[in-house]
């Protein structure tokens, strides 16, 4: 039997609040970005669950596009690190305070 | 039989993205989000996205995982120390943000209904590329002019001055 979609959409609320969480908790900038990686796949995943649903393949574009769109942002996040750590020789955003006025 | 395996990879995925965002090791933090990334992998597999399951492998817990280990390596990364005062305010209120959010993010998507019965939809390759080159051959474009715009954008970020 299928599975039913309201069990995709609950497993995505799980990992949203688990990313969310990773996000605000955590101080290593590599670890928020991670965090956020992980957000974006739940949202994927509803896309997909959704997209079955209603029986179109319009959904899926959508996560292969999020998908393409994540890529870009790990490009400049990661680039951001590291000229981050060239300047202060640490990832630890509690410490990134060099704009503070 | 579908359902078994649901569950086995729902629990796989929670519990290990757990790990990947409570973890003080940076190294293990990646390496268990691969895990997790693998779960919704089989979860793509299970909705019958089955070009979206190996994109997922391929970019997600391929190339940009690869990536996060490669600056992790490059950045000689240390563990996460305890901080010297302990600040339990930031922290209760980090966990009840999460947690507010993934239930509002919950609640808001049970709120559509949905019709009890699903369609079953083969997401194969050739499917999705005549939606890609077909009606939404604009976005694709743009996505294109984004990975460029990307590129180009890290490799002046991580250029040395002199």
């Amino acid at each position: 039997m299928a599975i039913p979609t309201t069990h995709f959409v609950i497993l995505a609320s799980l990992l949203f609040a688990i990313g969310a969480g990773g996000v605000l908790l955590r101080r290593s900038g590599i670890s928020i970005l991670l965090g956020i990686e992980l957000m974006l796949n739940a949202a994927n995943l509803t896309l997909a669950a959704y997209s079955r649903q209603h029986g179109q393949l319009d959904g899926q574009v959508f996560v292969f596009f999020v998908m393409a769109v994540a890529a870009a942002e790990v490009a400049v996040g990661l680039a951001l690190l590291v000229a981050i750590y060239r300047r202060i020789q640490s990832i630890d955003v509690d410490r990134l305070s060099i704009m503070r006025w | 039989m579908e359902l078994v395996v649901f569950y086995v990879a729902a629990a796989v995925a929670v519990v290990s993205a757990l790990v990947a965002v409570s973890h003080r090791s940076p190294v293990v933090n990646v390496l268990s989000l691969v895990v997790t990334f693998f779960c919704v992998a089989v979860n793509y597999a299970l909705l019958g996205a089955s070009f979206l399951a190996a994109a997922q492998i391929l970019v997600y817990a391929g190339a940009i995982m690869v990536l996060f280990l490669f600056v992790v390596m490059l950045l000689n990364a240390p563990s996460e120390q305890p901080t010297p005062e302990p600040r339990p305010v930031q922290r209760v209120a980090g966990l009840a943000l999460a947690a507010i959010t993934g239930a509002g993010a919950l609640f808001l998507l049970l709120a559509v209904r949905v019709t009890p019965g699903v369609a079953p939809i083969d997401g194969n390759a050739v499917a999705l590329g005549r939606l890609l080159v077909g009606p939404y051959l604009f976005a694709f474009e743009l996505i294109s002019v984004l990975l460029l715009a990307a590129l180009v954008g890290a490799l002046v970020l991580v250029k040395r001055k002199h």
